[in-house]
Formats: C-alpha cells, sequence, structure tokens
C-alpha cells in the first residue's frame, strides 16, 4: 500500500486498467472450461441412463422402458408409501421446527444454542449407526415387551403398511437441513418487530404468529419441505435394513430382479422429476418476491 | 406494514413499569422453553435411545435367552482384520473424494457466482439441491448405465479393455463426487457471495495479479469455509450407503457395507454387536472430523457477514 502511494496516481490507474482488461479474457476461459467439464460429467450420465433404457441390444430404439413404468409390478405401492412417509416427515418437522425458530429469535442466545446443538447432533451419527441403533432396540423390545402393554406400540410402529419408526428416523436425519434452512429464512425476517406491530394492531399472539409471521417463513417452509421430500424419496439405507420397501429399495430389488432398463428409467425419471419441480417451486418464490418486494 | 409508524412499538415498551416487563421477559422465556420441549423431547427418543442402545450394545456381549454381560471383544473385533481394512477403507475414499470435490465444487460455484446469466445460477443450485439430497441410488443406476460392465460408455469406447472398472476405488470415487460436489457447491456459494468487491479492487489498485488476489486475499478469508466444507463432504461420503450397496459387485471394502452385512445376518447372529461397536467407530472418527468442522465454521463467519 505504501509503494502505491509514492508513485504518480495516473501511473496507478494505468496499471490498474491494464490487468483489469487481460483477467477479462483469462477468467472467462477459464469459467467457460470449467462450465464445460461440469456439464459434460453432470449430464453425461443421465443423458447415457437415458440412451441405456432407449437402445435394446436387440430391438434397436425403443420407448418401452418408459412404457412399462404404468404396468411395472410394485412401484406404485412403493411410491405410495414413500410420498406418505415424506408427507408424515414435513408434517412432524414442522410441528416440531417453527414453533422452535420462532422461539429462538425471541428468546436468549443460550436457548438458540441449545437448539443448534441439539439439530446438529445427527450429523455426527450416520443413518447406518442410527439404523443399527434402531435395529438393536426393536431386538430388545421383542425380546422383553411382549408379555407389556407396549407390545402393540412396538407392532403398531413397526406396521409394513405404515412404518412410523421410519418416520421417526427421517424426522432425526432431516433435522440438522431443515433447521438451517428455517432458521435462515426466519433470520431475514424482523420478527420481533411484525409480532409487536400486528399485536398493537390489536391481533393475539398465536394469530399475529399464524398470519403475519408464518406467510412470510413460506418460501423457507417450500424449501425445507422439498429437500425434506428429496430426503425421503432418496432414502434406502434406515429403510432397507429395516426390511421395509418405499421407492428406492424397490428400484435397488427391482433392479437385480432383472428389470435393469425399466428400473434405471424409474430412477433417472424420479431425479428430473424432483429436480423439475423444485425449479418451478423456485422460480414460483422468485416471482412472488419480485412483486411483492416489501415482503 | 409500511402504514404503522415504526416508533410505536419501542415508545410502548418503553412505557412499561419495569416489574411489568420483568414479569413479562419471563413469561416470554418460559413460553420460549416450552414451545422448544417437544423437539428436544422428540431428539431424546427417536435419536438418543437408538444412539444410547448402540454404545451400549457396542460394550456388551449378546446371546438370545441369555443375559448380557460387558466385554471389549466387540470393539476390539472391529478394530481387526477385514473390519479394519473397511473401516480404513471408508475413510480413504471419503478423504480422497471430498478432496476433489472441494477443489472441483470451489472451481464450479466460482464460476457461477461470477457468471451473468441469474438463470444459470437458479438452475444450477436447485439440481445441486436435487442431487445433494436425493441419495445414491439413482446415481448409482446412472453411473452403471454409463460407464458400468456393460454401460453405454463402456462398450462404445471399449473402455474395459482400457482397464477401465466402475467398481473400482476411482470409480466410485467418480460416482461419490456426483453427489459431493454439488453439496460443496451448495456450501461454499454462501461464502464467495460474501466476498466483498472492495477487497479485489483494493488488490488490483496494488497491483496484486488475479492468481496475487485469490493467493493473499481471497483463499485466506475462504480457508474456514472450505475446510468445513471439506469436512461437510468427508461426513457425507463416509456414511453413504446406498451408492455403494446399489453397485452391486463393488470390490471397495466399506464400513457402511459390513456394517449392513452383519446386521442383516449374513455373517452370524453374533455378529450384529460387532455391527454396534463398528457403528461406534464411525460415530467417533465422525465426532472427531465435526469437533474440526464447528469452530471453523465460526471463524468464517465473524469475516463473511
Amino acid at each position: 500500500m505504501a509503494g502505491v502511494s509514492t508513485l504518480d496516481p495516473t501511473a496507478g490507474l494505468s496499471r490498474a486498467k491494464a490487468p483489469a482488461r487481460k483477467r477479462e479474457g483469462r477468467p472467462r476461459l477459464g469459467r467457460g472450461a470449467v462450465m464445460l467439464i461440469a456439464a459434460v460429467y453432470f449430464i453425461g450420465p443421465i443423458l447415457c441412463s437415458f440412451i441405456f433404457t432407449v437402445d435394446d441390444p436387440v430391438k434397436g430404439f425403443t420407448l418401452s422402458a418408459y412404457s412399462q413404468i404404468f404396468s411395472v409390478s410394485g412401484l406404485w405401492p412403493a411410491l405410495q408409501l414413500s410420498l406418505l412417509l415424506a408427507l408424515a416427515t414435513i408434517v412432524v418437522v414442522f410441528l416440531l421446527l417453527i414453533p422452535t425458530v420462532i422461539a429462538i429469535r425471541l428468546g436468549s442466545p443460550r436457548l438458540r444454542s441449545v437448539v443448534e446443538f441439539v439439530c446438529m447432533l445427527p450429523l455426527v451419527v450416520p443413518s447406518i449407526a442410527l439404523t443399527s441403533g434402531i435395529n438393536i432396540l426393536l431386538r430388545w423390545g421383542s425380546d422383553n415387551l411382549q408379555t407389556t402393554p407396549f407390545w402393540d406400540t412396538l407392532v403398531f410402529i413397526q406396521n409394513a403398511s405404515f412404518p412410523i419408526i421410519l418416520v421417526l428416523a427421517y424426522v432425526v436425519m432431516a433435522l440438522p437441513l431443515a433447521f438451517r434452512t428455517l432458521d435462515a429464512g426466519m433470520r431475514a425476517l424482523d420478527v420481533r418487530t411484525l409480532l409487536e406491530a400486528a399485536q398493537n394492531n390489536g391481533a393475539s399472539r398465536t394469530r399475529a404468529i399464524f398470519t403475519v409471521v408464518l406467510p412470510n417463513l413460506r418460501g423457507a417452509m417450500v424449501n425445507a419441505g422439498m429437500l425434506t421430500l428429496a430426503l425421503v424419496l432418496g432414502e434406502f439405507t434406515v429403510s432397507s435394513i429395516l426390511g421395509y420397501e418405499p421407492f428406492s429399495v424397490w428400484i435397488v430389488n427391482g433392479n437385480s430382479a432383472g428389470d435393469g432398463p425399466v428400473t434405471t428409467a424409474v430412477s433417472i425419471t424420479s431425479l428430473v422429476l424432483t429436480w423439475v419441480v423444485l425449479l418451478a417451486l423456485s422460480a414460483t418464490g422468485r416471482r412472488k418476491a419480485a412483486s411483492a418486494p416489501t415482503a | 406494514m409500511s402504514t404503522i409508524d415504526p416508533t410505536t412499538p419501542t415508545g410502548v415498551a418503553g412505557a412499561v413499569p419495569s416489574r411489568r416487563r420483568l414479569r413479562s421477559s419471563l413469561r416470554k422465556a418460559a413460553a420460549g422453553r416450552a414451545a422448544v420441549l417437544p423437539l428436544i423431547i422428540f431428539v431424546a427418543v427417536a435419536f438418543g435411545l437408538p444412539a444410547v442402545a448402540m454404545a451400549y450394545g457396542a460394550f456388551t456381549s449378546y446371546a438370545p435367552g441369555q443375559p448380557s454381560s460387558y466385554t471389549m471383544g466387540n470393539v476390539s473385533a472391529s478394530l481387526e482384520g477385514g473390519y479394519l481394512t473397511a473401516l480404513l477403507g471408508s475413510v480413504k475414499l471419503s478423504a480422497t473424494a471430498a478432496l476433489v470435490a472441494t477443489v472441483f465444487g470451489l472451481l464450479l460455484a466460482q464460476a457461477i457466482v461470477t457468471s451473468r446469466f441469474e438463470m444459470l445460477r437458479h438452475v444450477v443450485l436447485s439440481a445441486s439441491g436435487v442431487l445433494a439430497n436425493f441419495g445414491g441410488v439413482p446415481l448409482a443406476f446412472a453411473f452403471v448405465a454409463t460407464l458400468g460392465n456393460a454401460g453405454v460408455l463402456t462398450t462404445r469406447l471399449h473402455l474395459a479393455q482400457a482397464g477401465w472398472s466402475l467398481y473400482s476405488f476411482w470409480g466410485l470415487t467418480l460416482v461419490y463426487l456426483y453427489f459431493l460436489i454439488p453439496l460443496m457447491v451448495l456450501t461454499v456459494i454462501p461464502s464467495l457471495d460474501g466476498l466483498r468487491r472492495q477487497w479485489r479492487e483494493a488488490a488490483q489498485n496494488n497491483g496484486a495479479g488475479v492468481w496475487q488476489y485469490w493467493r493473499y486475499v481471497a483463499l485466506p478469508v475462504l480457508t474456514p469455509s472450505l475446510l468445513g466444507g471439506f469436512v461437510l463432504l468427508f461426513g457425507s461420503a463416509f456414511a453413504a450407503y446406498a451408492t455403494a450397496a446399489a453397485m452391486v459387485g463393488a470390490s471397495v471394502p466399506l464400513i457402511t457395507l459390513q456394517i449392513a452385512d452383519a446386521l442383516n445376518g449374513n455373517v452370524s447372529a453374533s455378529a450384529s454387536n460387532v455391527a454396534l461397536a463398528m457403528s461406534l467407530d464411525m460415530v467417533v472418527i465422525s465426532v472427531l472430523v465435526m469437533a474440526l468442522y464447528i469452530p471453523l465454521q465460526r471463524r468464517s463467519a465473524r469475516w463473511l457477514v
């Protein structure tokens, strides 16, 4: 810095200009190269999977893998189970986290650090470790609880048509990300002022939260919900080891049963569909934000 | 909102007698704790119980119909022979994949941040959200269809003759990058957005070139969040199970595959307690790695507000 100040100011200016021009050329080239490699790497496998599903070694081009999606056995029950689990998980995550993020925004810093710690805990226990813990608990339960009233509860939470035990595990797994997303959305709001303004206008605290705070949190809620949906739809570890067959477990089982092209078709379709939905949601979110800049 | 006089709330709060304010703030604190309580109870039951059961089971022996007894046998068995190889294999694969993904993720994120196309950013960010969270099964299938033994590229480009195998260490690394790079992009973009334009301008005015700007200004500021990102990626790769499980025939030993085998009873009934010990090993490694992450995250937050 000291060196620059002793120089003729115009010399500094012209020096600043020259690298600026050079800078424009090179990073643009570098940026282009990075983008190209990324595009090939990320789009390539999806494209090749599509070719794999439509190119039959004997018949040549065929869309039968995609038409079979609607008739292949077991897909709809598995998908239904996954969507049901996702819905339940999202509802529980919201019920637990929304009061929490409001409370820590209004409450003491100590409350915040406790909640942050609790929500980050699942990050240090990989889902397979959580599964092994659940597995041992269920085994212990079936060994020891048969004569107690807890037995019915134990059977109920493991019901194959709607395994609540999976919802419990998924909520735990969704907590870190959902908390960060909702908390970031909450930080962008001046909750205290919003609440006080609504209350000064005669709204009760509950009414103020439901009619003023929550609508402002919608964007973060949509994001958290979508990420949880993606997590549950793709979840494999817990459900496969505990012996349930939601969407992703069905895909893997179907593949080893010889439905190769169909299951590949289903899995890339699910990936692309989830992405399109997420993109559409983020686009509507932005349009709303643009039309109502004060919100 | 804008029609309300902004001074009103503070004015009212100031006029309230201090005792009432104290009582109301106490009530608010109690309400805050009550709002957080369901979360704490839920985590204690759905997360705490399995975690405690896992830790307890790791140190006890199990045989049906017999009382359990304390033993170090499971833990020492989990750190021997094939189990140790799998643990080290997981650590090596996760560290390699996380390192590569950190570098490429940073480059890609920088390319997106400096791009003029607003739409590109949304497309890449939403795609990253899906890939980072959707889990390994579709990714594994996409790669098997592309580069597996009968994959589109393998057969057309005769890669097998060239020695390529998707089921090797580097093949698995390539697949892992497919969800690790998006995770890195999502993690590092906020930090890149936080790099101030003035810093670059100041560096330029002092005659720094692009390389010098990155070497002396941007990278030192970004280091904590890059290391934090690396730790997050490592944890994510370390915990990954679905990808390897869906790529049947992968020859890379991984701790998650071993745990799943033992839990499914593919090995022997007593192996399930060794699975708990292996789970405990994983938690210990994750805790050690995360312990690095938290202070780093704090440090970068100080610079990048």
